[in-house]
């Protein structure tokens, strides 16, 4: 490991100043991911900011949103109660990914911006654009079967990990930043980048900007949203395809309403718009839910052993909102 | 050489000298069948000291002035080393030493695994002896400091660059060159009994089906360490292994120094599994170790392990079966590829299982290798029939799908009176009964019509697949039983690895001395200790039970004879006496006996000592020898995501007499679980293009988690066998054997549909 100086700040300010003050500062929240990859070398900050300090409040509000402090550790907002009953497809998402102990360290804020498990990435013996820009990728002739069917580029297809998030993008999350220019919001679906030509830019975030908090707008029919994750083992593996929805039916049996969104199939979590539009006001049935999976994986292309994820995906999402509008919830 | 040819010299050796004796046809032993500390229940003796962190491994021996070492590895995969920038690992603080193919001591390479009855070597390939390379991972250098982090950093400093040859890196490419290998673990490489093709191709009823299994690699819990000194010309090493005295001989052979001059400590192992074998980040931490004069620790990171300690290889298997319309096996063919390198010997026996399995009118049974540039493949619990059972079960399961027979009914009718292929007699088998009692337990009969049982989107089927190991006996254990007024100790240079050992062999010397359990202690571990025999095979039980009997022949003599005429043993032969209640006694006349304390004390000894050696295995000569079983599974597979869930499981074994249920069941559990990570999900990524292993953590080579593992049930016959001491058989490695098939089966009764090819994921039923 290189050696950095560590640093912990009291406020998103000083966080902020302190991370100015190095060429190459990382914030440090849990560290589950990025301490790894620092022994690994793929991560070498000079300086650590410490921002565990930061608020870690889930506050939930009496329009129906809630408020989640970036430090918050994604086992309190698995765990909190108007998480679970308002959208329980975030406290899902949340509990299928990592273990209880990864979970218990892991932050909000940290969680949005790990990285990809690319096992190329992780190798510094094997080519990648996100290590070392330029250099190629050994991902698309390689080991493809954990990497994207959406959105990928020559440069890299490699997916975004977390579950979390993928719940996060579905429910029209937003982030609340820091930076040297003061603070503003996001939406979460901006603020991941798909790959294209520079895969080493995983984020729309400004230099030193930080999160320091996650916002859910309220969405009354999320109380009936769901995630389901779909991976090798039963636990601790990333998703091959994971699905997190909300459905809205109306009494006529047609779809007043949708939120869907994809993980492990993309750069960034998958926010399905396509599907969304499709599937307003048709009728909640089998063939409609198909048929907006359909549209949304049109464009979804396989590598050597990915390819089954695009039916794989299909299936899931068919499954899910079949699930939901059944009133099942599993 | 290999087991058999062990045996054979043995065997040899015996007719021609006098001091050995031959047991062909030795009486049943008395314990196989009596009930005192064996056939009970009896909780690790090592427990305690494991559970309170007590128990110390090779990675936490305290050494005053302690170095420890970090190894870089090469990342291509066959050329040689152009330049070597040590520089900067050199500056970096807390350096002690960078060696290189520059400046290691001058080593011989490994004596190979199986070239000596003692050799240890997973390979005889030269270790960081000059520029070539070999493999994607082979250590290009060793870097000592002062902490294991200064270490690792100092790793990441050396800058290495390679002339790359032209590697064979490709499966498929490679087996189009694939040759025999000079035996299969001493066993022919190839037996044909009759014209196996005509038969199969006249038979009314056939299956011939392609099967392909990936590479595994190790996963103990404990990454491989050891812990080494020079005292001056002597060598002290503490290290992680299931073969002591191999080591001991081998690394003598290594450094060229005196097999006296070495000493071995192993008394804790965190797993083995046959990883836990002489590899060359041992050899080089004795090479820094010698070339710094300081202790060193090596303790492999998991990327470690994965990069230079070798695992189970890939093969492509071939099984036909032809049947004639009463179920009978017209034809049996099992031949395949494994791949393999050009410096080790392991062949992956998976056609063993068809040796002895089943009858048939005609065989085929072939193996061969191909050469790849990828490091040294070894002994994974129980290598070959792990594997070979996948593919000869399934056969099995579509031959009887095929004839529209229940699988249990198609393997009794190929059940054979003695060995198929060699002829021999079965020591004991009772396969069929373990089958009966299986099917009862796990209510077989309710196995549903494939693709007929539906619970919301989940598939639900059964499926079934024999299991079987054989039966060794390794040669050349000695063991020492020191008896004192107090209890005994017995010692002898054995491992234990997490299996039992020590309690299990605990609980025979109780019973064979007569002595309450907690009277008598098993010490192990420790080359200083008489010669045991290596941990593999599932041999050591009943090696070490071998050896221990001899000692007690032994000891019994010494005893009468201490006693004298004086005593109420007097004139008694040994044949006439028995061990119990703290004594020697008279085995009809019960009043006639007398106390260990009160020979000792008569003779003004404070101990005896008896040590023997274990008389040479000719059980195995004589008989076809192997344990049974037979797995049951019940899955669940989603028809929309095509996840499988093993819901069920049932393991009902035939491995003559269990010595101990409580270990016993944990072993058999153990093996089931790898079989299920065999099954579903385990595979070690070897990019071909490069010949890297692109999956070297736990996070992405995936073995199964608590949720991944049902509630496994274990039933076994408890039929001692009565050509083995004991009864017994080794129970280590016929867990995982036949647990792909039963998975696949079930799969297969699931959802109509068939996998061959490992592990079965997802994506493969879509």
């Amino acid at each position: 490991m290189r050696a950095f100086s560590y640093a912990r700040a009291e406020d998103a300010s000083a966080a902020v100043r302190l991370a100015g003050a190095s060429a190459r500062a990382r914030y440090l929240g849990g560290g589950t991911n990025l301490v790894d990859l620092m022994r690994e070398t793929v991560e070498q900050p000079d300086a650590l900011v410490d921002v565990t300090a930061l608020p870690a409040a889930i506050e939930a509000r009496s329009d129906g949103s809630i408020l989640i402090g970036a430090g918050a550790s994604n086992t309190a907002v698995a765990a909190d109660l108007a998480v679970r009953t308002r959208f329980p497809a975030l406290a899902r998402a949340i509990l299928a990914g990592a273990s209880g102990q990864i979970r218990n360290m892991a932050t909000v804020g940290g969680n949005i911006l790990q990285r990809t498990r690319c096992t190329y990435f992780y190798d510094d013996a094997s080519r990648c654009n996100k290590r070392a820009p330029g250099a190629g990728c050994d991902a698309i002739d390689g080991f493809n079967r954990i990497h994207a069917i959406l959105g990928a580029s020559p440069a890299c297809v490699a997916t975004h990990p977390s579950d979390m998030c993928v719940a996060l993008a579905a429910l029209d999350a937003t982030v609340h930043l820091q930076g040297h220019g003061g603070s503003r919001t996001m939406r979460l679906v901006d603020l991941h980048r798909l790959p294209g030509g520079r895969p080493h830019v995983e984020t729309e975030l400004q230099r030193d900007e930080l999160i320091t908090a996650v916002e859910l707008p309220a969405l009354p029919f999320a109380a009936g949203s769901t995630y389901r994750k779909v991976r090798d083992r039963a636990s601790y593996a990333f998703a091959l395809v994971s699905v997190a929805a909300a459905l809205d039916v109306g009494p006529d049996g047609t779809v007043r309403d949708v939120r869907l969104a994809l993980g492990g199939v993309a750069h960034k979590p998958w926010r399905a718009s396509i599907a969304e539009a499709a599937l307003r006001g048709r009728p909640a049935t089998a063939d409609s839910f198909r048929d907006a999976a359909d549209a949304e994986l049109a464009d979804a292309a396989g590598l050597r052993h990915n390819a089954f994820k695009i039916d794989l995906a299909r299936r899931t999402v068919a499954a899910t909102l079949e699930g939901l509008a059944g009133g099942d919830r599993t | 050489m290999s087991i058999v040819d062990t045996v054979k010299q043995a065997v040899t050796g015996a007719v021609t000298g006098a001091m050995v004796r031959l047991t062909p046809d030795a009486p049943v032993d008395p314990l196989a069948t009596k009930h005192g500390a064996l056939g009970r229940s009896v909780p690790r003796v090592d427990g305690p000291l494991k559970v309170g962190g007590q128990a110390r491994f090779a990675a936490e021996v305290p050494v005053e002035g302690l170095t420890y070492a970090a190894l870089v590895y090469s990342t291509i995969a066959h050329g040689r080393i152009v330049t070597l920038d040590t520089a900067e690992a050199v500056a970096a603080p807390g350096v002690v030493l960078v060696m290189t193919h520059e400046n290691a001591p001058r080593m011989a390479p490994p004596a190979i695994f199986m070239s000596n009855p003692r050799a240890a070597g997973a390979s005889d390939l030269p270790i960081m002896q000059d520029p070539s390379i070999h493999w994607n991972g082979e250590p290009v250098a060793l870097v000592l400091a002062d902490t294991q982090e200064q270490a690792d950093h100092a790793a990441s400093l050396v800058r290495v660059s390679y002339e790359a040859a032209q590697a064979d890196l490709s499966f498929d490419q490679a087996r189009a060159q694939a040759h025999a290998p000079d035996s299969v673990l001493g066993e022919p490489a190839r037996i044909a009994i009759g014209d196996a093709e005509a038969a199969l191709a006249a038979a009314p009823y056939r299956v011939d089906l392609s099967y392909r299994t990936p590479r595994h690699s190790h996963g103990a819990i404990e990454p491989h360490a050891a812990t080494v000194l020079w005292e001056g010309d002597k060598l002290v090493v503490h290290d992680a292994t299931q073969m002591l005295h191999a080591t001991q001989w081998t690394l003598a052979g290594i450094f060229g120094i005196r097999e006296e001059d070495i000493r071995i400590l192993s008394p804790f192992v965190g797993g083995g599994f046959g990883g836990k074998g002489l590899w060359s980040h041992q050899i080089l931490a004795i090479a820094a170790a010698k070339l710094s004069k300081r202790p060193v620790r090596i303790a492999l990171s998991r990327e470690g392990v994965f990069r230079v300690a070798g695992g189970r290889t890939t093969t492509g298997q071939r099984v036909a079966l032809g049947a004639n319309a009463d179920g009978t096996l017209a034809a049996l063919i099992h031949t395949g590829v494994a791949a393999m390198t050009a410096h080790n010997n392991c062949p992956e026996q998976f056609t063993f299982p068809a040796r002895h399995l089943y009858a048939a009118g005609s065989f085929l049974l072939e193996q061969k290798v191909a050469d790849i540039h990828m490091l040294a493949n070894t002994f994974m619990r129980a290598p070959g029939e792990s594997v070979g059972t996948f593919a000869l079960e399934t056969a099995l399961d579509e031959l009887a799908e095929a004839m529209a027979l229940d699988p249990i009914e198609l393997r009794r009718r190929i059940e054979p009176d003695k060995d198929p292929t060699s002829g021999r007699a079965f020591s004991s088998r009772h396969l069929l009964e373990a089958y009966a009692k299986g099917a009862e337990r796990f209510g077989w009969s309710q196995r549903p019509a494939p693709r007929s049982r539906r619970e919301g989107e989940w598939l639900v089927g059964m499926g079934v697949a024999t299991a079987t190991y054989p039966y060794y006996r390794m040669p050349g254990g000695s063991a020492r039983i020191r008896l004192t007024a107090e209890g005994a100790v017995v010692q002898m240079g054995s491992h234990e690895m997490g299996m039992g050992t020590a309690t299990a062999q605990a609980q025979h010397a109780a019973d064979r001395l007569g002595l309450p359990l907690e009277r008598v202690r098993f010490e192990y571990g420790d080359t200083d200790l008489p010669p045991g025999t290596i941990a593999g095979g599932s041999s050591q039980t009943v090696s070490i039970a071998a050896a221990l009997l001899a000692a007690h022949e032994v000891l019994v003599a010494q005893l009468l004879k201490l006693a004298g005429n004086d005593s109420p043993l007097g004139g008694l032969k040994a044949a006439e006496v028995e061990a119990r209640d703290g004594g020697l006694h008279h085995k009809e006349d019960t009043g006639r006996g007398e106390s260990y304390a009160s020979i000792l004390a008569r003779a003004g000894r404070a101990e005896v000592v008896a040590q023997a050696e274990a008389p040479r295995p000719m059980e195995v000569m004589k008989h076809s020898m192997h344990s049974y079983g037979a797995q049951f599974c019940e899955v669940r597979v989603s028809a929309v995501t095509g996840e499988v869930r093993v819901s069920r499981f049932l393991g009902s074994f035939d491995c003559g007499r269990i010595l101990n249920p409580q270990t016993a069941r944990s072993q058999f559990r153990g093996g089931i679980i790898m079989g299920l990570g065999l099954a579903l999900m385990e595979e070690t990524e070897f990019d071909e293009r490069t010949g890297r292993i692109m999956n070297p953590s736990l996070a992405e080579y995936h073995v199964p988690v608590h949720l991944d593992v049902p509630e496994i049930d274990v039933i076994w016959t408890d039929i001692p066998d009565p050509h083995s001491p004991l009864g017994a058989h080794g129970i280590g490695e016929i867990g995982i054997t036949g647990v792909g098939a039963a998975v696949a089966n079930a799969i297969h009764n699931a959802t109509g549909r068939r996998v061959r090819e490992l592990p079965i994921t997802l994506d493969k039923l879509l």
